[in-house]
């Protein structure tokens, strides 16, 4: 426990002076890291925690940054309302999916939750007037705090995501712990138990995934206002895969693996398509090595290490 | 009249070729438990394939068989040396086919370039019919009868002969049969190619119907994902009554509502979810 504390202090620490000492450019992958931790977080509450994988993450992601595309366009640039705003459409969103997909397991859990985004996916890359299509909706100005700061200075916007990760995260893993985490877990490992036992185990079901929604909501609305534009891509299975496999990469059911597989996929990614003319393949290389070679991710991989070696 | 019979029928023919895909699609499904992501590249791959072989031999009959033959056996290699060892376990195999689609779609795009070509359509088949007051492309009617055929074909496969047995034996206990001296492996092995053999002839199909691009195999992939959806993973007679659903519903709602027109298929699909999770011919 004190280890794990004294890291987490290290990556913090790490984290403050991350924007005083790397160049702009390095700065801005950080902070594409830090929002997607919060979208894979959000995943694994619902695939490691509660034992549903999702192939449509995206559709929450992509939903809450429509959501506050439209709003800084057309309505309003105070970011309260935008903030409530996107964390009901993405809430509603997940319960209004959440009711269909429920309904199965499995494979067919995999499929649904995919088709129901690709419902979102399909909306937005047709509809051109009202979501811009292809192109998506450029031009979203950064939203107004109503503080004495502004989010147009790239190292307050740097902090602005850093806050909203380490409350996303403080969050999540009160949740996780919590009693009710605890009988997210149950109805992972033992669904039939734990109805026997007098959960309604649908009900935890069905919370998780909205749960996971909403927070995967949160992470959207951020990447646009780092971003400046929404487009259908934000929506996509390509976006829904990325985010899989961040969990995957990382570990599922830790919550800090996630972490890592943010920071790992956006540098990665980065790093191979600056460099190789066919980055897709080694993408696609990636997926398939951390299937066969990772499958319980890199937490998986610490924890089987450190066990061989307290054997020793 | 005659502009609704032309978009009925180029509903129905655009559906046929969505067969092609969802017959191996729901086949691998239902036997192996395996959604096939990778089953789009597979149908552009056999697209790509096709043009290649034509191009050297300028017939269409070669270019067929050839990049059928050529994707079949790359599925061999998929399933023997990947698909195998991640064996029922849906997530790992799903993020598998995932990266496949990466990977098999780039090397297309590096071999065939980013340009979208048509597959040039075989001499034989290139005019049109006068059939009762509408213009027919005679290729479309080929779509049909190949569509039809290879319906046939694989209801006769699976309800009157022994491999028909098997794979039926298979499906509904795979244990069971194991036990009975069934060498399911080496059979889910032939199945997936036979899969992969159907995607690349639908491939080859709609290159000459709607060509090929970056994208396309992914395309036309979420479209038969929807199909098997609707019509049951793993049902027959679901992926084909299924196709030609979401063939009428894509025809359609391009026509009539071109911003709503990916809506028009996802929509009816939600609602066949929320009355039968398992799709209308699906079992549970």
């Amino acid at each position: 426990m004190r280890r794990s504390t004294l890291i987490a202090a290290v990556i913090l620490a790490v984290l403050v002076v991350w924007p005083f000492v790397v160049p702009a450019y390095t700065r801005g992958l950080m902070i594409q890291t830090l929002i997607l931790a919060i979208f894979a977080m959000s995943l694994d509450v619902q695939l490691g925690y509660t034992g549903l994988p999702s192939l449509g993450h995206a559709a929450y992601f992509g939903a809450a940054g429509f959501t506050a595309a439209l709003l800084i366009l057309h309505v309003t640039t105070n970011f309260w309302p935008i903030l409530a705003a996107c964390l009901g459409v993405a809430a509603l969103g997940a319960a209004l999916f959440g009711l269909l997909a429920l309904q199965t397991t499995g494979a067919y859990f995999l499929m649904i939750t995919l088709a129901l985004a690709q419902v979102l996916w399909g909306l937005a890359f047709k509809w051109r007037s009202f979501t811009g299509g292809e192109d998506g909706l450029p031009g979203v100005s950064r939203p107004d705090l109503k503080l004495p700061i502004s989010l147009w200075n790239d190292t307050t916007f740097y902090f602005f995501v850093l806050i909203t990760f380490l409350i996303s995260t403080a969050l999540l893993l009160l949740l996780v712990r919590s009693p009710f985490g605890q009988a997210l877990k149950g109805v992972r490992e033992n669904a039939l138990r734990m109805r026997a036992l007098g959960y309604n185990v649908w009900l935890f079901k069905y919370l998780g995934f909205i749960i996971a929604g909403v927070f995967a909501g949160v992470a959207g609305m951020l990447f646009v206002f780092y971003n400046g534009h929404v487009s259908a891509s934000d929506l996509s299975i390509t976006m829904s895969g990325r985010v899989l496999l961040m969990v995957i990469l990382g570990g599922t059911g830790t919550l800090v693996g996630p972490i890592f597989g943010s920071f790992a996929i956006v540098f990665l990614e980065n790093e191979i398509s600056s460099q190789i003319e066919r980055w897709p393949i080694v993408m696609g290389a990636i997926y398939i090595a951390v299937v066969l070679f990772a499958p319980q991710g890199v937490i998986g991989l610490l924890k089987s290490w450190s066990a061989r070696w307290g054997r020793a | 009249m005659a502009y609704w019979l032309t978009q009925t029928f180029n509903g129905l023919t655009f559906g046929m070729l969505l067969f092609l895909l969802a017959a191996g699609l729901s086949l691998i499904f239902g036997l192996m438990r395996i959604v096939n992501l990778a089953h789009g590249s597979f149908y552009l791959l056999g697209a790509y394939l096709a043009l290649t072989v034509s191009q050297l031999t300028g017939s269409f009959l070669l270019a067929v068989l050839g990049a059928a033959a050529v994707v079949a056996c790359l599925g061999i290699v998929i399933e023997r040396l990947f698909l195998r060892r991640v064996q029922n376990q849906e997530l790992p195999q799903v993020l598998l086919t995932f990266g496949f689609i990466f990977v098999l779609e780039d090397i297309a795009l590096w071999l065939w370039g980013a340009i979208p070509t048509l597959l040039e359509k075989p001499v034989l088949f290139a005019g049109s019919l006068q059939i009762g007051g509408i213009v027919v492309p005679s290729y479309r009617i080929l779509i049909v009868v190949v569509g039809l055929l290879i319906a046939a074909a694989l209801w006769a496969l699976q309800s009157r002969t022994r491999i028909g047995a098997i794979i039926r034996a298979s499906v509904d206990d795979e244990e069971m049969a194991r036990g009975l001296g069934i060498n399911t492996p080496r059979m889910f092995t032939w199945m997936f190619a036979l899969g992969c053999f159907l995607a690349a002839l639908g491939g080859v199909m709609g290159g000459a119907l709607v060509g090929m691009y970056p994208g396309a195999g992914f395309e036309i992939l979420v479209l038969a994902l929807v199909v098997v959806i609707v019509g049951g993973l793993g049902s027959l007679r679901g992926a084909f009554i299924g196709s030609l659903l979401v063939g009428l519903l894509d025809n359609f709602g391009k026509a009539l509502f071109p911003e709503l027109s990916l809506f028009t298929i996802f929509a009816p699909m939600a609602i066949v979810l929320a009355v039968k999770p398992t799709g209308l011919f699906g079992r549970a």
